[in-house]
């Protein structure tokens, strides 16, 4: 294999690393030879991915990335990495008229300024190696708006922003800063009930390759961005979606 | 309670003050949408403090449903 399209020797940090994308992504990029930090709240469910992760050497940070001194402890408890890919999110649907501003604190908090504040840390503690990547996962709800997701799309443009402005700031020092969109993709959250099944089948009628996303659909993208093959790419966003857009 | 529900219903679905009935069926009322799904599934969680999966609120079929799921889940 070539190496620029390798992890080997790559340390490389995921946030929500416990379920749905994050923990896919965790597996493909171990599988590819990096070694991976994985971080989210829950220990529980931490320990149980890190023992399914292929190879040796990953390590877990329990940590709560709403929580500003957890956010500062787990960039100091970082080695020196060359990725990072910033995944933490939630769901929640509701008319604007009903948003509360607890839910509108804790959305932006915890898809936006825990991402912002992370970054931030990792670069004041030089926990980024120059040429590392960064990777967001947004969504491709920022471009492409559905009702009662307002607040939901709102901190996923503005994150859409933050990744182009932090992408301008980092270029000298080779440090690529990149966000992918995904559409809808299969995850607990949609198992839930959050959205009933006939929502589903009704919205799955939206995707020209009649299938939701798989977390290991994204997570194929993030090795492609944390390796030295997309070295020459800063500041995109890029829709996968299964041709939602298209529509 | 009944009174607030009524209500409610009459300004999401901007329906004239007092023609809701326990034993309408919601879904039929001639502004529903996926709109108003949302909003009365907001409403219940904003006004009753009863929070309903969407999977679970498909099965509500008149507002006197929606009365005895309120009253099921304050109880």
């Amino acid at each position: 294999m070539n190496p620029l399209f390798g992890l080997a020797e790559k340390k490389i940090l995921v946030t929500g690393a416990s379920s749905g994308i994050g923990r896919a992504v965790a597996d493909m990029l171990a599988a590819q030879g990096a070694t991976v930090m994985i971080t989210a709240r829950n220990e529980e469910r931490l320990q149980t991915v890190l023992q399914s992760l292929p190879n040796d050497g990953h390590h877990y940070f329990c940590a709560d990335l709403t929580v500003d001194e957890e956010v500062k402890k787990l960039a100091a408890e970082m080695p020196v990495l060359d990725g990072i890919i910033l995944n933490a999110g939630m769901v929640k649907t509701v008319p604007v008229q009903f948003v509360k501003r607890e839910d509108l604190d804790y959305m932006f908090n915890l898809m936006l300024h825990s991402s912002i504040l992370l970054v931030q840390q990792l670069l004041k503690n030089k926990k980024l190696k120059p040429g590392a990547s960064v990777c967001f996962i947004s969504s491709v709800a920022s471009q492409k708006i559905t009702i009662g997701n307002a607040i939901y799309s709102a901190a996923k443009g503005a994150l859409n922003s933050f990744t182009k402005s932090l992408a301008l700031e980092l270029a000298p020092k080779q440090i690529r800063v990149n966000a992918i969109l995904p559409g809808m993709v299969q995850t607990a959250i949609l198992d839930s009930g959050v959205v009933s099944d006939e929502q589903l089948q009704i919205h799955l009628k939206n995707y020209p390759l009649g299938r939701f996303g798989q977390p290991h659909d994204i997570a194929g993208l993030t090795v492609y961005l944390m390796a030295d093959v997309s070295q020459w790419m800063t500041g995109s966003l890029i829709v996968l979606d299964g041709g939602y857009t298209l529509k | 309670m009944e009174k607030e529900l009524f209500e409610q219903l009459e300004d999401i679905l901007e329906l004239a003050p007092g023609t809701v009935t326990l034993s309408d069926t919601f879904r039929d009322y001639e502004n529903w949408d996926s709109m108003a799904n949302l909003s009365v599934i907001a409403m219940l969680d904003d006004s009753f403090g009863v929070h309903i999966a969407s999977q679970d609120f498909k099965n509500l079929i008149t507002v006197g449903d929606l009365i005895e799921e309120i009253k099921k889940r304050t109880a």
